[in-house]
């Protein structure tokens, strides 16, 4: 960036910047699938920031956790409200469940991972076979949380909707439906793309093109869905 | 370097394929209609940002009669308005209050957002950077569908037996988010929230795209130390777009579920007709919130290109170069990170703690240094240049003056203690309308004037361009001054009736002058009309270079086709200012002029530079193919 400017050159050189090339190393495709994130990431931002505002002005509860009783005065324990796990009715399991979910989830990062790298070696086989575990990874994520929304919906008396619930203050479930519902979308467009990654990948487009850089911005994507899960898992289950 | 020459390659490659029968032959619809070409497109930004800037101008005057002339009888105006006149020839209040709020929303968005970026950030990014198109010429297409969609969506609202949206461009809930508060808080709100997703994504589209080209497609030697004020303006103006754009978006989503799925995000402890509704918990403030983080931003959204196109146009007809190239980069940088950490200067009689006022008090009042700088530096341009006045100069000069009246007045705005006063009030009406509106509308049409001959081959009618200024520079300051003292005097603003109040109806006849401004204002909107539509048809044929401009898209040629360069991309070595070089033959050396070609007005420094070009002209590889055509 250094070089040659109107004024005060020092010593003239050639830098990456200096046009006629990409500066840094990386396709439009996925500078654009960054920038994208970056935005995505400021509209989860503006979304959780919300619900923490929101939370904040609702009194939490003061008592002994093991007098803890559902109530619309005060914010839920998470714990108490997330404690399910299915085919196991009636155990007490606090936020088992969702921490099953989140390992699926992870290790379905881990699996795209997997999945970048074999594009890289261009190993047609193997790619197919991590995404294929991917997109079974997003769809085990996304079948736990269907299942977790119908036991949140139902609950043990009038259960949860938009306008009020039984856990507690209705911006409790409002929020919960809208931040997890907005998060599963996302996930949700993840697995139609890794379905289009893993199809292309098959009928061998990618092996054509030269090259898998297309696994590899989908998979950023797929990270970006993971990491901002992390997010809300720690403000709604653990917080 | 590999990188680029795929990139090339596919370019190319793909031009190969499809160019052929697509752009060559010319099919109707992909050349004029769903067109991937960057100029089109911006073409297509530009004329529907000047059908809705006619739109908003006329709806302003609509309720400029009322302002101005409460007691006129407007039945005349029925054959259009219907129902929105009552019995007796008058305005239907609710109905003003929509007028306000789709002027606002008009003029914010679809003109000065769409309008005025989607025209010259897809026009000039990749003529002047070098480049071929966008980086993606499809999302490109896409960005402007979604705008029209867009478009169609918030149009239509207007036709509603209810009204569009009526709670001010704002759309601050619970006005906005109960159908029992006004009218257009029912259906026509939600076509705004429709309208406005579609918006949004148009603008993420677009803006992903001009930054990525900015990055990625630059020419041989344009580094981001050449790039032309326009390119930074545009660079910056798209980065501001993409984080803060979101931030509206997840306000919106949330507004939507308060209005349609019965939740109270943002509302709390309402009571409509002595009975309470049944929300709890929300807040209306954190919608301010929200809504602030974009929505100052999106002034420098508005306002940054303007800043750009006069920098540019400003420095070629002065045949100097701009006064201080990086001082201006540098502002604009400043203003982009500043326009995030000021939104709650919109917010302070909302009841906010007095100390965190104070401190957005301060981070606002930091704005008006960059700003500061940004106005001395064009005046330093001006000064002592070999000025010519060409109707784009005199709209780029008339920018400056608003930008500096209207900042001026933000001061005071921007000051916690006094903004109670004036909070509110017409006060503020006149500043954003002069250093947000104005300028920025005014930057668009110097934008028009100055490219005019690119986008369509021939040139505007000069004549008329003065005419056209100095009508709407006169124009605008006779609305917009007089409104400072109305607003001193406490006049509130969105008020559908002054007259009402012994305390209000004394300004009246100010309020008749700014009537009358305003109509003649829009009336000298539609000689620029005519000679935009006239000079397209008719109009000179323009010379390959009209102004003496350095920049790379007056190297190409009179009409240029999809690829911009007939052969190959010419390569940057200098940067785009070099007007009245000492030395020169000319008084501009353009910037794809090597150093080694200029030896008579070469600095020292310069000369050192020499030896790169021979390598920086062989260094490159596979450009050279040129894209069917």
């Amino acid at each position: 960036m250094a070089s040659t400017t109107g004024v005060n050159v020092p010593a003239p050189g050639r830098s990456v910047w200096d046009g006629g090339v990409s500066p840094m190393g990386a396709s439009y495709g996925k500078l654009m699938m960054w920038f994208f994130l970056l935005s995505d990431a400021f509209t989860f931002s503006a979304l959780l920031i919300t619900y923490g505002l929101v939370r904040s002005s609702h009194p939490a509860y003061a008592g002994s956790p093991e007098d803890f009783v559902f109530s619309q005065e005060y914010w839920p324990i998470p714990e108490k409200v997330f404690e399910a796990v299915p085919f196991f009715h009636g155990l007490e399991a606090p936020l088992v469940f969702v921490g099953i979910m989140t390992f699926i989830l992870i290790m379905s990062s881990v699996t795209m991972v997997l999945a970048v790298e074999a594009g890289h070696r261009m190993d047609r086989a193997a790619v197919e076979k991590w995404m294929l575990w991917t997109i079974l990874g997003g769809l085990t994520f996304l079948s736990c949380q269907a299942w977790e929304w119908t036991h949140f919906i139902h609950g043990t008396g009038v259960g949860a909707s938009l306008s009020y619930n039984e856990y507690g203050p209705p911006d409790f479930a409002a929020f919960f439906f809208f931040i997890t519902g907005f998060h599963g979308f996302h996930v949700f467009s993840g697995v139609c793309l890794n379905f289009m990654v893993y199809y292309n990948t098959v009928t061998g487009v990618y092996q054509r093109r030269g090259h898998y850089e297309m696994v590899e911005k989908v998979g950023l994507y797929w990270h970006f869905v993971d990491l901002v899960w992390v997010f809300v898992f720690t403000f709604f289950y653990l917080v | 370097m590999a990188t680029t020459d795929i990139h090339a390659a596919q370019h190319v490659h793909s031009h190969d394929e499809h160019g052929h029968d697509e752009h060559h032959a010319g099919n109707f619809w992909t050349k004029y209609i769903f067109s991937e070409d960057h100029k089109v497109i911006a073409k297509q930004y530009l004329i529907t940002g000047m059908l809705w800037a006619l739109l908003g101008g006329i709806l302003s005057v609509i309720f400029r009669l009322q302002l101005g002339f409460p007691d006129m009888d407007v039945s005349w105006l029925r054959p259009v308005l219907g129902g929105w006149i009552t019995e007796d020839g008058k305005l239907d209040p609710e109905f003003y209050l929509a007028l306000v709020t789709m002027h606002g929303t008009i003029m914010v968005f679809f003109v000065l957002t769409a309008g005025l970026s989607g025209t010259f950030s897809n026009f000039l990014i990749p003529l002047q950077i070098g480049a071929r198109d966008m980086a993606s010429g499809f999302m490109n297409m896409l960005s402007y569908w979604f705008f029209f969609a867009s478009s169609v969506v918030m149009f239509s609202s207007l036709f509603l037996s209810t009204g569009p949206a009526a709670g001010g461009w704002t759309i601050y809930p619970p006005l906005s988010a109960l159908p029992q508060a006004i009218q257009g808080s029912g259906l026509g709100m939600t076509l705004w929230l429709i309208a406005m997703a579609l918006f949004i994504v148009s603008t993420l589209l677009g803006g992903i795209n001009y930054i990525t080209t900015v990055i990625n497609l630059r020419t041989r030697g344009m580094s981001f130390s050449r790039l032309p004020l326009t390119i930074w303006a545009f660079f910056f103006t798209a980065i501001i777009g993409l984080l803060s754009f979101p931030v509206l978006f997840a306000a919106a989503l949330l507004l939507i579920f308060d209005r349609s799925f019965g939740t109270s995000f943002y509302l709390s402890d309402i009571y409509i007709g002595g009975e309470a509704l049944p929300n709890v918990g929300g807040s209306p403030i954190l919608f301010q919130h929200l809504f602030w983080f974009l929505g100052h931003p999106e002034v420098y959204i508005v306002l940054l290109p303007a800043l750009g196109i006069t920098s540019e146009i400003i420095a070629t007809n002065s045949r100097k170069p701009i006064f201080g190239y990086k001082a201006m980069v540098g502002s604009m940088l400043f203003i982009a990170i500043l326009s995030f950490v000021v939104w709650a200067h919109h917010m302070f009689v909302t009841g906010m703690n007095p100390f965190l006022g104070s401190i957005f008090m301060l981070l606002t009042l930091i704005i008006a240094v960059p700003s500061a700088v940004k106005i001395f530096n064009y005046v330093t341009t001006l000064w002592q240049g070999n000025i010519r006045f060409t109707p784009a100069m005199l709209f780029s000069i008339g920018m400056v003056s608003f930008f500096l009246t209207g900042g001026i007045t933000g001061i005071f705005l921007g000051n916690s203690a006094i903004d109670i006063q004036l909070h509110d009030t017409y006060f503020v009406v006149a500043h954003f309308h002069l250093v947000m509106g104005s300028a920025s509308f005014f930057g668009m049409l110097a934008g028009i004037y100055h490219w005019f001959p690119k986008m369509f081959g021939r040139m505007m009618d000069r004549r008329l361009g003065y005419i056209h200024f100095w009508v709407t520079f006169v124009g605008v300051y006779l609305v917009f001054f007089p409104m400072h003292y109305i607003g001193i005097a406490g006049f509130p603003r969105r008020y559908y009736s002054f007259t009402n109040f012994d305390a209000f109806s004394g300004f009246s006849d100010l309020n008749q002058l700014v009537s009358i401004a305003a109509i003649l204002t829009l009336s000298a909107q539609f000689i620029f009309l005519f000679n935009f539509v006239y000079s397209i048809f008719r109009g000179r044929l323009a010379p390959p270079n009209p102004w003496k401009s350095n920049t790379l898209e007056w190297t190409t040629p009179r009409f240029p086709q999809h690829g911009n360069w007939p052969g190959e991309i010419p390569a940057v070595y200098r940067w785009p200012y070099d007007y009245s070089k000492p030395g020169a033959k000319e008084d501009y050396i353009p910037q794809h002029i090597p150093y080694s070609e200029t030896p008579e007005s070469n600095l020292p420094h310069e000369n050192e530079l020499i030896k790169l070009e021979t390598d920086q002209a062989s260094g490159h590889v596979q450009e050279g193919h040129r894209p069917a055509h």
